[in-house]
């Protein structure tokens, strides 16, 4: 009896499990071209487009960093080594999508309409950071990890049943997302109303200090979305192109109508997880980094189109400078904005005002007014 | 007019609310063919459609995401938790996301969405179904927690709480949802928020009590006249922010008060009332505030319910002492 096959070979089933998952790539690390039927749908001028994207967002990393520094900025998450992924999927996004961000998706928000002195107060914890005006689709920066996801799904039941079309919601979440029973029960939703939503994970490799080894045993975690019954991909985070393709085609699908799509982007946060006292040499080592500072999702772009002839130091610098001077200007705006009043705040818990409002309204009045 | 029970009243209201406003939208758990397990929304999916009124996969978490979403996208979201012990599932949803987003945003967005659950003691369910969690949700900026005490109430509560442009959170009690009857309104009729109710006025004390507790209240009062005692009941009706004007009129003019609830004594309304008398009403008072309560345990197994629940005779007993002092 002891040699009889057991009616199920688990250990087969489990080392099966998620490998249909290949990332898609299309300019390689060493800034060879994977997929040239995809690069040469662009001119070079959308191409250098797409790396001035990228350009722009670790130069406002840069700025951000350190104005936090110089305490001129309060929460800031880094965004160093996420550019090809967060610019490459909001580029494929267009305005009237809804975009639900989390704390690092500053960058997209920034491109998705919201002014950067907004961005900035936010940062402050400045409730005019977070006063959106009505054309803006997007809510502010999610804090709760994977919140942001099941409200997606209901922004995109939403355009769903105003019959909106050519519309979608999109979300972002980390590798430590993953593991939040929201980010599941926002594609079991999305999924259950074939809704249009697209789901999108930033894998940066880190929950804070976590691996994302000790998220979870599954090999991808693409494969999360097939217990939704949703369609998803692995891409190479540090390759524009692909994130930007897979991203365009993924917003296509939801859009005509065949519900949501999952993507997982394959990326690195070369940085620390806030500028509140992270050091990531606590939890990870120099070797581990150096490959991935290596992949830098700007290195293969700029030395693709340096190989075209179409992009330089010089030019790069130009634009450096360019960025900077709105990124100083965008500090200025931020500054002058007024101080925050109670009363202010108490005016915007309710829209009609129960007596406790009211009530410390006047109080809060007599104390403003002195 | 129409002799309508509790749970009849609020199907009215939400039937109304349908028909008057094509954004609003009712789904939960078995909201829809089914029409809830208490029937609150009978025939609503056959009426309005299932684009309307809807059933959701089963995570409560998701019901109150979901909500959030369809109110961004100019919905006004009528979820229901199918039992208030549920609600640990969604509390995110609720404290962490709805009920802050007009601050959140300084105004810019809102969120008409009212959250339905029943909830309270007596009908021996299984455990985390009746629990009175009114109190968690009381501590929450931004909510409103309302909650009727009768027929009419329940349809004019819910009808202004769906009206509203902020989240309310509508407690329905399970108790009472077929064992009241009352002869209401057919068309539509709003009763405020932020307001309660002298549901019997009186001048020797106030007896302050919600939801069931109410009617037990008005029970002992009818009881006490026969002595010759006047006892004022005060419904709360919205539990969060509390009317304080209506609180301590009534006090001032008893000069006693004993706040009721079915919650255990660390958990709640009661002492948002008291507390209130205490800071505001002190010196009306011919004596401390009472308190009823139920005992500081974890709500009891199902055939201990009916010891653990404050009853009428508590409420009498207590209303006494308070008189005496």
């Amino acid at each position: 009896m002891d040699n009889e096959q057991p009616i199920v070979d688990f250990s087969a089933i489990r080392d099966a499990l998620g490998n249909d998952f290949k990332p898609v790539q299309v300019i390689d690390g060493q800034a060879k071209v994977v997929k040239p039927e995809i690069v040469s749908k662009y001119s070079n001028d959308q191409l250098v487009d797409f790396l001035k994207l990228m350009i722009w967002e670790r130069t406002l990393h840069q700025r951000s960093n350190a104005l936090t520094r110089q305490g001129r900025l309060g929460f800031y998450a880094p965004t160093e080594g996420q550019e090809a992924s967060e610019m490459g999927s909001n580029a494929a996004m267009k305005d009237t999508d809804v975009l639900m961000p989390a704390y690092r998706d500053i960058p997209q928000l920034i491109q998705h309409g919201l002014p950067v002195y907004k961005a900035f107060l936010w940062s402050r914890g400045h409730v005019l950071g977070n006063e959106y005006p009505e054309s803006l689709n997007a809510m502010p920066p999610q804090i709760i990890i994977g919140a942001q996801y099941i409200q997606a799904a209901g922004v995109a039941l939403g355009i769903k049943k105003n019959g909106t079309e050519d519309k979608v919601a999109y979300t972002y979440t980390g590798d430590g997302g993953t593991s939040q029973g929201d980010f599941y029960e926002g594609m079991n939703f999305a999924g259950a109303f074939q809704a249009p939503a697209v789901f999108i994970v930033q894998n940066n490799g880190y929950a804070i200090s976590v691996p994302r080894r000790k998220q979870t045993a599954a090999k991808t975690l693409a494969q999360k979305a097939v217990a939704a019954g949703i369609p998803s991909i692995q891409v190479d985070g540090m390759d524009f192109l692909a994130v930007y393709e897979v991203t365009k085609a993924a917003r296509e699908y939801a859009a005509a109508g065949n519900g949501p799509v999952m993507i997982e982007t394959l990326t690195y946060r070369f940085g620390p997880h806030t500028n509140a006292g992270d050091d990531p040499k606590r939890y990870r080592t120099k070797d581990e980094e150096q490959p991935w500072f290596d992949n830098d999702p700007l290195i293969r772009y700029r030395k693709y189109l340096t190989d075209q002839g179409v992009w330089s130091e010089d030019l790069e610098n130009e634009y450096v400078e360019q960025v900077k001077a709105d990124i100083k200007a965008a500090v200025k705006q931020a500054d002058d904005a007024p101080k925050q009043k109670m009363t202010e705040f108490l005016k915007n818990v309710f829209e009609e005002q129960p007596q406790n409002i009211q009530q410390q309204i006047t109080e809060y009045q007599a104390k403003e007014s002195k | 007019m129409s002799k309508k029970t509790y749970i009849q009243a609020i199907t009215d209201a939400l039937r109304l609310e349908l028909g008057s406003d094509e954004k609003t939208l009712v789904f939960g758990e078995d909201v829809g063919k089914n029409g809830g397990v208490f029937r609150a929304t009978d025939g609503l999916q056959a009426e309005f459609g299932e684009d309307r009124v809807f059933d959701t996969p089963l995570a409560e978490s998701g019901i109150g995401g979901l909500s959030i979403g369809l109110a961004l996208e100019g919905f006004r979201p009528v979820p229901e938790i199918q039992f208030l012990g549920f609600i640990f599932e969604t509390l995110d949803s609720i404290a962490g996301q709805m009920s802050r987003e007009r601050f959140r945003t300084g105004g810019t967005r809102h969120m008409p969405i009212t959250i339905r659950s029943p909830y309270g003691g007596g009908t021996h369910t299984p455990e985390m179904h009746a629990d009175s969690l009114e109190g968690y949700l009381a501590q929450i900026p931004g909510l409103r927690v309302v909650t009727p005490s009768n027929p009419y109430d329940a349809k004019g509560l819910l009808i202004s709480s769906i009206r509203n442009n902020d989240p309310v959170f509508f407690l329905e009690n399970l108790k009472l949802y077929r064992s009241m009857k009352a002869d209401i309104p057919d068309e539509a009729y709003t009763v405020p928020l932020d307001k309660a109710a002298i549901v019997r006025e009186g001048t020797d004390i106030s007896l302050i009590a919600y939801s069931a507790q109410v009617n037990q209240s008005l029970k002992v009062a009818e009881k006490l006249e026969k002595e010759g005692i006047s006892v004022e009941v005060v419904d709360l009706r919205t539990l969060s922010p509390l009317d304080e004007t209506t609180i301590l009129n009534s006090v001032k003019k008893t000069g006693r008060a004993v706040a009721i609830q079915e919650a255990q004594r660390q958990a709640g309304i009661a002492a948002n009332v008291a507390s209130l008398i205490a800071e505001k009403g002190a010196l009306y008072l011919s004596a401390p505030v009472g308190r009823v309560y139920a005992p500081d345990t974890v709500y009891p197994f199902g055939l201990a319910e009916d010891d653990w629940l404050p009853a009428e005779d508590e409420i009498e007993a207590k209303t006494r002492e308070i008189l005496n002092y």
